[in-house]
């Protein structure tokens, strides 16, 4: 299989996030980028097919801040090539990015009958928010999202995918290639690899760095502005230390008659 | 043009889903001011046997047929936008769920008209339609103008009341011919949830662990405290996707919703699509080192702090009391 994987960097919504002075952006001083956490489940599945059915994986990134060891982690953890998009890509969002990523893959001819693009089914840093499907549309292939496993027949040249629904009820798809699939989970949880190893890439391997046009039809919804949500103030907030803290906790479930 | 604002029905397995009648009731109130009527659009099969709850909609509209059980995206999405140009509509309202997931952006592209994702709340000013929507797991809101009133919506679950979408009423029901395009469908079965050994959903009491919990090895924590509390232990999506437990313990939009008695949020910063799961809870307890942690909007009791410092004398506390 010829399986292309997009990655993009996203704010670590653990860290604090402030709001700049504009009102509509986040303030990239307080940014901590790291991978979308659904893209590194796409690499994963990527890897996983290749193992199973042989094949290359090819991974695709914008610049960014940090991205650079996103890229030498998915190497470590299978992928064979890695692509950098250069430019500043801040402020694009999903439509934009997937155009970049179309762009790129039909100029450099790289989709055959055998191929399989993943990324990951959904990130929360834009208002689109989906950009596997953009992508899809961009490509005019079909696309599907959500998904949690996938099957290839090599005898038909097609995939049998899964995608989630809700209460733990999925659904099966026979799905042609080449294909789009957005990747909510792969098979497995995402591999460990550990530091030695990712080291050890950033000595031997390549990426591959490519110029690129900004000039593009869809730049995306323009954001009048940010704001944090108003705490509801509902939560009653218990202070102290540990000792006190599980002291004030069996009170209020023995009040509330719950133990 | 302006003529209408719809509604795309959300329905699973022969039942019309929650959020459909949330997005009535929004839809309702827009129709309402831009002075249009509101169409619920409905596509799938045996789907008639839905339009008698769409009665709050001026008026139905049927795709019913055997091969559209369940349409992927771009299906659903070009059945959409025939009818859309068909009824000359301005707004289109769908649902931010699995289910309907793609069909937004998809139309979006199609159609030249902005996707709006994620939307929790909505303004009128000065005849403009403001749309807010929740990013970055719910740490940040953002607020955009729809242009000219015209786009498409993603309504996040739970956002609005499901009463404002019902009505006594009935509409007129309008059966749309099924376009010939419509290929064999691609949907082979469905796969239905696994049975553990726990069925969460029927506990009074839910010890919940995400991210905050660290590893495999730090569950036993929560299982400890649940022993002495007398609940099971759930979890957030990031711990199952890790497999530390199994899918059968998930809460969540893919996972299970729960409503316990106590729901106690150890390490969990409570994304949308997590809230989504367990925000009816009778009571939420959440310990997050995050003060920021939007599971502190819905819990009823918060503590910011370290849940491995915590836990372990709560469990003793309670293994004490019972003694």
């Amino acid at each position: 299989m010829n399986l292309i994987v997009f990655l993009k960097m996203v704010p670590d919504t653990v860290e604090e996030l402030k709001i700049a002075s504009d009102g509509k952006t986040l303030d990239p001083d307080w940014l901590r980028m790291k991978a979308n956490e659904n893209d590194e489940h796409a690499v994963e599945e990527a890897v996983i097919l290749k193992e199973k059915y042989g094949g290359t994986v090819t991974l695709v990134t914008l610049d960014a801040p940090e991205v650079d060891e996103a890229i030498y982690t998915a190497l470590a953890k299978g992928c064979d090539k890695a692509v950098k998009i250069l430019g500043d890509w801040q402020n694009f969002t999903s439509p934009a990015i997937a155009e970049v990523f179309a762009k790129y893959l039909k100029e450099n001819n790289l989709i055959d009958s055998k191929t399989l693009i993943l990324t990951g089914s959904q990130a929360t840093d834009d208002i689109e928010g989906e950009l596997v499907y953009y992508l899809g549309e961009y490509l005019e292939l079909p696309v599907y999202g959500v998904v949690t496993y996938v099957q290839y027949n090599e005898n038909k040249n097609n995939i049998l995918i899964r995608k989630e629904f809700s209460g733990g009820l999925r659904g099966e798809f026979e799905v042609e290639l080449p294909a789009v699939l957005g990747i909510q989970a792969a098979e497995n949880p995402p591999r460990y690899v550990p530091i030695a190893k990712i080291r050890a890439m950033m000595k031997s391997a390549n990426i591959e760095e490519l110029e690129f046009t900004q000039d593009f039809a869809s730049k995306g919804i323009e954001i009048e502005k940010l704001y944090e949500p108003e705490v509801a103030g509902k939560a009653v907030m218990l202070e102290g230390n540990p000792e006190e803290i599980a002291t004030k906790i069996v009170e209020i479930l023995t009040d509330k008659g719950l133990i | 043009m302006n003529n209408s604002v719809i509604v795309l029905v959300e329905h699973l397995r022969g039942n019309i889903v929650d959020i459909t009648y949330e997005m009535l009731g929004v839809g309702k109130k827009i129709a309402q001011h831009l002075n249009v009527p509101l169409l619920a659009l409905v596509i799938g099969k045996d789907v008639s046997k839905l339009t008698p709850n769409l009665g709050l909609a001026d008026s139905v509209l049927l795709l019913d047929d055997e091969k559209l059980e369940i349409t992927p995206p771009q299906l659903t999405a070009k059945l959409v936008e025939n009818v859309y140009k068909q009824k000359q509509a301005s707004i289109l309202l769908l649902a931010c769920t699995n289910i309907t997931a793609g069909v937004g952006p998809i139309l979006a592209r199609r159609l030249d008209l902005p996707f709006i994702n994620f939307c929790k709340t909505f303004r009128f000013e000065n005849g403009d339609l403001f749309l807010t929507s929740q990013l970055y797991g719910g740490k940040i809101l953002s607020e955009v103008k729809l242009i000219d009133n015209k786009g498409i919506v993603g309504i996040y679950p739970g956002s609005f009341p499901l009463d404002a979408g019902k009505s006594d009423r009935t509409a007129p029901v309008e059966e749309l011919e099924v376009p010939d395009f419509v290929p064999e469908p691609s949907f082979k079965k469905y796969i239905e949830p696994e049975l553990g050994d726990i069925d969460i959903t029927k506990e009074n009491i839910l010890v919940s662990v995400g991210r905050g919990i660290q590893n495999k090895d730090n569950i036993e924590i929560a299982e400890e405290l649940a022993e002495a509390i007398g609940g099971a232990v759930s979890a957030s999506r990031p711990v199952v996707d890790q497999g530390w437990l199994p899918l059968t313990r998930q809460v969540g939009k893919s996972g299970m919703i729960v409503k316990p008695k106590l729901y106690l949020a150890l390490g969990i910063s409570g994304a949308p699509e997590h809230q989504e799961g367990m925000k009816n809870s009778e009571t939420i307890l959440a310990i997050n080192t995050d003060p920021k942690a939007p599971i502190f909007n819905i819990a009823h009791y918060g503590v910011v702090g370290d849940l491995f410092e915590i836990v372990p004398i709560l469990t003793e506390k309670l293994k004490q009391r019972k003694g």
